[in-house]
């Protein structure tokens, strides 16, 4: 893992359905300032800049980092771009740790971002290279047959999606950047939201938001304030049409997660955590990501659900935060699960800090299913 | 810094027109010829550069995890950068300590579209794109500042040329050069043709490298540096963040037998050449450079490749690849090569 890396400081935007008042260049910025004053810093203490985000066709500027490189305070300094579908912000998070991990830089301010309003993500999902039809129609369309297995596999009743998409909302409601706040929220009312993939409802989906995540990363040397130190990393990729590959729990996730809890030291990964943030745009990827992940056993991840365990009250809260299903600024998303794992380990989470909690999980994912980043942080130094 | 190696290096016959093949198609071959040279069939991390807007589609990189055969799943990431780029992230990632290979490649086929016109989506999308400047157009800007010698950018492309004659991977451009305006004072000649291809390299740690390579190529300086994009805060004469990266990079502390310069545009070449500070008996771009063969998001790696190529066939002992990205050489990044 190299040397020793910490997040000192986190900047978020409200997430919301459209931030007319601000460029991309202003959305970015707000955030990578906000990180900074965390931090303690300004951009003259950064030593290069790694941005993230989903792909270009999303608001129609190609390689954006170009144009974003003033904004960012990133002249006269290295700056690299991440894309890796929807895991890049994990992966941009990740591939700035790199810089600390292998002794090149002290300083490295990481962004992601994706400004959902300058166009029209479905869509620009759907766009196929000529005489490769689409036969699905954005990323619900896409991963509705990934649950309905899960769904025939285990034998899960058909609620437990809608516990997810309620508890993850009331969550919501105690984060003030998050995008969806629906007081009242329950069952019955996810439950009468239209089907738009079987057996994904409107409220089972994540929304289109507009916002930035920013983090300041630090060597050992140069911390200031609290830190959450990097106690594991890891990224994995597998092909998406190779035939027999398993798309409901993906090998690619499960060796990511061995290989993270591998370096943080972890066994029991429901015992040895206190939070996860894990990417679910669509609520049944709870229970699915809980057995991929190691926190139940095969089959039993709705039961989990279930129970209440991953509530904020439960003994393993996942999302926190409100997670994807709350502000899902596609780009943005990954590094958000990232950002969040660090602020419940520094105890800076506010409302949704959930007490005592020393080790946390990151989590991303993209493509079909075949892209994961992940990043365990401590309170404590590895 | 750990002693990290180009170990491998392999490239398609660039082709000036759309072969018919997929961009996994186009890959393929790159990798089993990296995977040949070296033994190698697993490495300890994958990285690569391409661009959605080449192919029109989002997630252009995807697809081209199945010529990799990433089975069982790989450590790997994607930079929409030029491929570069992902050597660099590469080398980064080595420095760790912990694995001791990596891959890295980039692809591009630039025949699909209009590259002179997609190239105007890289520019703010609220203060410039709207003024519609294509590639050649902003590129003429930086040709006008600088000023360059006319017949000293003949040279260039008649060299060039030359040269890509007599590389088997670079396009086959006639001696004759016309005499006609692309956007004045750019010539149609001083433009890196279009063109479709891909390559791959492997770098390789300590003793792995020399296991792989009778002669590896070892990164003695690695930099990049990006600079404003507004073209009007720029002094387009030079580059800056060329000169910075060469710095960094430790270009000038040693002779440079070869330089492969990412030079998309002639009059590119003395700019670079000045911000590297290049002494006069350095051999530039003798593959030809971009101006015989450029394969979009492939062709900075290419120049590493190149450079690392006459280490590896004993023909030159310090060499320099250089790569850039964004509008007018905004991006640049330098590598030293050494035996």
């Amino acid at each position: 893992m190299g040397n020793r890396c910490a997040v000192i400081g986190v900047g978020q935007t409200y997430y919301t359905t459209k931030r007319r008042d601000v460029s991309i260049a202003g959305l970015v910025r707000e955030a990578a300032v906000r990180a900074l004053d965390d931090a303690g810093l300004t951009f003259k203490d950064i030593d290069a800049v790694v941005i993230g985000k989903a792909p270009d066709l999303f608001e129609g500027v190609m390689m954006p980092e170009a144009y974003l490189a003033d904004a960012l305070g990133a002249a006269g300094k290295p700056m690299m771009r991440v894309h890796t579908a929807g895991s890049v912000g994990g992966s941009t998070a990740l591939v700035g740790a790199s810089l600390i991990q292998g002794g090149v830089h002290d300083r490295v301010l990481v962004v992601a971002f994706e400004k959902q309003s300058e166009s029209n993500a479905t869509w620009a999902l759907s766009t196929h290279l000529p005489f490769s039809a689409s036969l699905v129609v954005g990323a619900g369309g896409y991963f509705a047959p990934h649950i309905r297995e899960y769904i025939r596999r285990t034998g899960a009743p058909e609620h437990i999606g809608t516990l997810v998409a309620v508890k993850d909302r009331l969550n919501a409601l105690k984060n003030p950047y998050a995008h969806l706040k629906i007081p009242g929220i329950d069952r019955r009312m996810v439950e009468s939201t239209p089907m738009l993939w079987e057996p994904i409802r409107y409220l089972d989906t994540c929304p289109s938001s507009d916002g930035a995540c920013a983090m300041v990363l630090s060597s050992e040397s140069a911390v200031t304030g609290t830190p959450a130190w990097l106690h594991g990393t890891a990224m994995r990729s597998e092909p998406i049409f190779r035939a027999g590959r398993d798309t409901v729990s993906p090998d690619a996730g499960k060796d990511c997660a061995a290989d993270v809890y591998r370096q943080a030291g972890i066994t029991d990964p429901r015992r040895q955590i206190d939070v996860a943030e894990v990417y679910v745009p669509f609520s049944w990827y709870e229970p699915m990501w809980l057995e991929n992940l190691g926190f139940a056993a095969e089959g039993e991840g709705w039961k989990l659900t279930e129970s209440g365990a991953t509530a904020l009250d439960g003994d393993i809260p996942w999302n926190a935060s409100g997670g994807v299903l709350s502000s899902n600024p596609i780009g943005a998303s990954g590094l958000i699960r990232f950002a969040e794992a660090a602020l419940q380990v520094r105890d800076m989470a506010g409302e949704h800090q959930v007490d005592g909690a020393r080790l946390a999980l990151g989590h991303a994912y993209g493509g079909g299913a075949q892209f994961f980043a992940m990043w365990i942080v401590g309170r404590e130094k590895p | 810094m750990r002693e990290v190696a180009v170990v491998a290096f392999a490239q398609t016959r660039h082709t000036d027109h759309d072969g018919g093949l997929s961009e996994p198609e186009l890959i393929l071959p790159v990798i089993n010829e990296v995977k040949e040279l070296t033994g190698l069939k697993r490495f300890g991390f994958t990285c690569s550069g391409s661009c959605d807007y080449l192919a029109g589609a989002p997630f252009s990189f995807v697809s081209a995890l199945d010529a990799l055969g990433a089975w069982p799943p790989i450590s790997e990431s994607h930079v929409e950068m030029d491929a570069a780029w992902a050597l660099y992230e590469a080398w980064v990632r080595l420095q760790h300590g912990d694995i001791d290979s990596a891959l890295v490649y980039g692809f591009g086929k630039s025949s699909l579209g209009d590259l002179r016109k997609i190239m105007t989506l890289q520019l703010d999308p609220y203060y410039l794109a709207p003024l519609g400047l294509d590639q050649l157009s902003f590129a003429a800007l930086q040709a006008s500042a600088a000023g360059a010698d006319r017949k000293e950018l003949d040279e260039i492309v008649r060299r060039s040329r030359a040269d890509g004659r007599n590389n088997p991977y670079a396009l086959d451009l006639p001696e004759d050069v016309t005499d006609e305006y692309a956007v004045e004072p750019i010539r149609t000649a001083d433009v890196a043709p279009i063109t479709d291809g891909a390559a791959a390299i492997v770098l390789a740690t300590g003793d792995l490298a020399r296991e792989l390579c009778a002669k590896p190529a070892y990164i003695r300086g690695i930099a990049h540096r990006i600079e404003p994009h507004y073209l009007g805060m720029r002094d387009l004469a030079r580059s800056a963040s060329a000169a910075d990266a060469a710095r960094a990079a430790g270009v000038g502390k040693g002779p440079v037998e070869v330089v492969e310069l990412h030079t998309q545009f002639a009059h590119e070449e003395p700019i670079l050449r000045r911000a590297l500070e290049l002494p006069d008996g350095t051999v530039i771009n003798p593959s030809g450079g971009p101006l015989a063969a450029n394969p979009v998001m492939a062709t900075g790696l290419i120049r590493i490749g190149e450079a690392a190529r006459r280490i590896h066939d004993g023909t030159a002992a310090r060499t320099v690849g250089h790569a850039a990205g964004g509008p007018c050489l905004q991006h640049n990044l330098v590598t030293v090569l050494e035996a």
